[in-house]
């Protein structure tokens, strides 16, 4: 460690704390709350010193030991190279392993309640990555506005179920094929744009499904929401302690104690199957014509046009198909919540299950597992500093962009090469 | 006709704010060719910036010109760090990366500054109490009373001056000519010895501040801002640079100013309920009929 690297690294970490001031000063230090109704501002220099403290001293020591060592973005480093190929040598084995213990997971001993929550909950999420991989990671269209469809989902599923009383199982393809419908419907302007383009456009798609849904009072009970939704039946069996007289429920059919875990085990496993379905549509559809023209239109699109494959077409059936299981993600959470109102359809929603995609390494299904369980994991984890999660969820959000941009998964097998696979 | 004129006036000084932030997005456009997502959140912390000033200005006894001016210097210098920041934290690593990356970056560097300024400022909306009031009012026969006030008028003249300067800026200056060398060819720029790094930090310095001048006069003209107000702001302002054009400077204020046109006479006389309905449909129409906007230079894809 040379005098020159020291002075050196004081002079950047004296520019970090300035930095660091500017930044935090007026934002962090100067809060203004409302008292008697006008604003004041009410200092908080300590926490400002604090974290310009940190932040100078935390400069100070990274670039003294990783001044100017040159580590090449972009390319994965070796600790992800052992993971992807730790999965890609024993991703059979992992796959059924995780769906085995996916299974049992219920009746694990600490399965509680809350376990069983956020279960149910990062289900969704894998299964909605799942949806949206066949968009992004297969046809490598940038859809931000995925919500849409799941609130278009939710939304056909409520309405349908309230005002005509069908069971979960009637609804449920309905709301996929008009969530499927939707993305045709919303695809077919706009998918010849190019990939940021695209990628703006779904959002204000999503924005404007989620004002319309917030103002069509008559319909959607704007801002109030859709409350009353039917919970779903085991096969026409319902899971309710006191009955409607001369109606079989589940327990007294299996001639169980009533339990309300019963309803919330059974939930788990509809949307276990849900998410399975998607993932092995996706699975089986990579090999078929439409599945491979959906990744060799991700690789080259003009390549794919000389070869006589129609992108608007090709590129419609992926936005539809990513669509429809939005759809029946949708459905199953309207059914779960039992309440749904536009708020929880807010491009947040979207920005997380692309996040979701991305991260993950775009097109590979482990990878949405993989992190799905870190990005709800994390905002779990932070769970009880609200506000700081999503600054967390946020800043996890760059930091693998910049450190694996393609992904927690970066290796992509092909799915198909010529002659013997090398 | 009253009605008319008073929309017109309205949505002229909608669309400097707009146009301001527009900017923003088609210089960085223009430059590296990317989306930056969390540029209408660096306007909402010009908005916060200027309210604590504002705030704290309350309390001293200097004249309301200078205050003014204060506000603005102040908001432009602490936003502009922002700007600086976010670019070296959260873009730059990742200029020679794919392309979708750093758009992701943008949505992450977005979520944490909307989130950051929720926790360090509170999730409620903020208000300030009026800076410039009165105003001068036309047709006092008529039964509407246009009013033109002199917020109004001040958030217009702004922006001409800004814009004056700007043009000056990009047009005459050193910094001005290496902007436009980048935008044409990146490597050719840095081997005419010209710092491209430093260029792009200067890009995102000056539409971090024009930025925050349209946040000091947002919340000068609607008195409420809270820290969601970055998303809608930005999606209007990149449908303003689309507009106009992505990546011509003229073509962002002209953008803006229709946007704020649009936008207003809409809720005007259409529906007030829907109005971002109006900014988003704008949107997709531009994009899908007239990707090039008015001022824009045809996009041709090669092979």
């Amino acid at each position: 460690m040379g005098k020159e690297l020291i002075q050196k690294s004081l002079k950047d970490s004296l520019f970090t704390g300035i930095i660091a001031l500017a930044l935090f000063g007026p934002i962090v230090g100067l809060r203004t709350v409302a008292k008697n109704e006008v604003l004041i501002v009410e200092p908080k220099w300590l926490v400002v010193l604090l974290i310009v403290i940190f932040c100078a001293v935390g400069r100070f020591f990274i670039n003294l030991y990783t001044f100017k060592k040159e580590q090449r973005r972009g390319e994965p480093s070796s600790l992800g190279k052992a993971i992807s190929n730790f999965l890609d040598e024993k991703g059979a084995q992992i796959a059924i392993g995780a769906i085995v213990f996916s299974i049992i997971f219920p009746f694990m001993p600490f399965a509680d309640r809350y376990w069983m929550d956020i279960a149910i909950m990062m289900m969704t999420y894998i299964m909605l990555g799942w949806g949206l991989n066949i968009v992004i990671g297969l046809a490598g269209l940038l859809d931000l506005g995925y919500v849409a469809f799941y609130a278009v989902g939710a939304y056909s599923y409520a309405l349908f179920a309230i005002h005509f009383g069908w069971s979960f199982w009637i609804c449920l393809p309905l709301a996929g094929l008009f969530a499927g419908m939707f993305g045709i419907l919303l695809g077919f302007p706009v998918l010849r744009l190019r990939g940021d383009y695209l990628a703006i456009v779904t959002l204000a798609f999503g924005e404007m499904i989620r004002i319309l849904l917030l103002n069509w009072y008559e319909l959607t009970k704007g801002p109030d929401g859709l409350t009353g939704i039917p919970r779903p039946s085991f096969f026409g069996l319902p899971f309710k302690r006191y009955p409607d007289e001369g109606v079989e429920t589940f327990h007294t059919f299996f001639g169980m104690e009533y339990d309300p875990m019963q309803r919330i085990i059974f939930l788990y496993y509809l949307i276990l199957i849900l998410a399975l379905v998607t993932n092995a549509f996706t699975i089986k559809i990579r090999r078929l014509p439409v599945g491979r023209a959906w990744e060799a239109l991700r690789e080259d699109e003009i390549a794919c046009k000389s070869l006589g494959v129609n992108p608007r077409n090709t590129k419609l059936t992926a936005f539809a198909v990513g669509a429809m299981f939005g759809g029946f993600a949708g459905s199953f959470f309207a059914t779960r919540q039992a309440f749904i109102s536009p708020e929880s359809f807010t491009f947040i929603e979207s920005a997380i299950i692309v996040a979701i995609v991305v991260l993950g390494g775009m097109g590979s299904q482990t990878g949405v597992v993989l992190s799905t369980i870190f990005l709800i994991g994390l905002i779990e984890v932070f769970r009880d500093f609200e506000s700081y999660r999503m600054v967390a969820f946020g800043g996890a959000m760059v930091l693998i962009m910049i450190f694996r941009p393609r992904g927690i998964l970066a290796k992509r097998k092909p799915t198909i090469t010529m002659g013997k696979q090398g | 006709m009253e009605y008319f004129l008073q929309q017109l006036i309205n949505g002229l000084t909608l669309g400097s704010v707009y146009g301001l932030i527009a900017i923003g997005y088609t210089m960085v456009y223009g430059i590296i060719g990317m989306i930056n997502f969390a540029h209408g959140d660096i306007f909402m912390v010009g908005a916060f910036v200027a309210l604590i000033a504002f705030i704290l200005f309350a309390l001293t006894s200097i004249a309301l010109p200078i205050v003014l001016i204060l506000v603005l210097l102040i908001a432009m210098v602490f936003t502009a760090c922002y700007g600086w920041t976010v670019e070296k934290l959260a873009y730059k690593p990742l200029r020679k990366s794919f392309r979708l990356a750093p758009l992701i970056s943008a949505l992450g560097m977005s979520i944490v500054l909307q989130n950051y300024v929720q926790a360090a400022q509170g999730a409620r909306i903020k208000t300030l109490q009026p800076v410039i009031q009165g105003g001068f009012n036309f047709f006092k026969e008529s039964d509407f009373v246009v009013t033109l006030s002199y917020l109004q008028i001040f958030i217009v003249l702004v922006t001409i001056v800004l814009m004056s300067i700007f043009t000056l800026l990009i047009t005459k200056t050193a910094l001005g000519r290496a902007q436009r060398a980048c935008e044409q060819d990146r490597t050719m720029t840095a081997l005419m010895g010209i710092n491209v790094d430093r260029t792009i930090s200067m890009t995102f310095i000056i539409g971090s501040s024009l930025a925050s001048v349209a946040g000091v006069m947002f919340v000068m003209y609607y008195g409420v801002i809270d820290f969601y107000i970055g998303f809608l702001a930005g999606i209007k302002a990149f449908t303003a640079a689309v507009l106009g054009g992505i990546g011509s400077i003229p073509g962002a204020m002209l953008g803006g100013l229709l946007i704020g046109l649009i936008e207003t006479f809409w809720s005007g006389y259409i529906s007030i309920e829907y109005k971002d309905i109006a900014a988003f449909t704008t949107l997709v129409i531009v994009l899908i009929f007239f990707p090039t906007g008015f001022l824009g230079k045809p996009d041709i894809e090669k092979v």
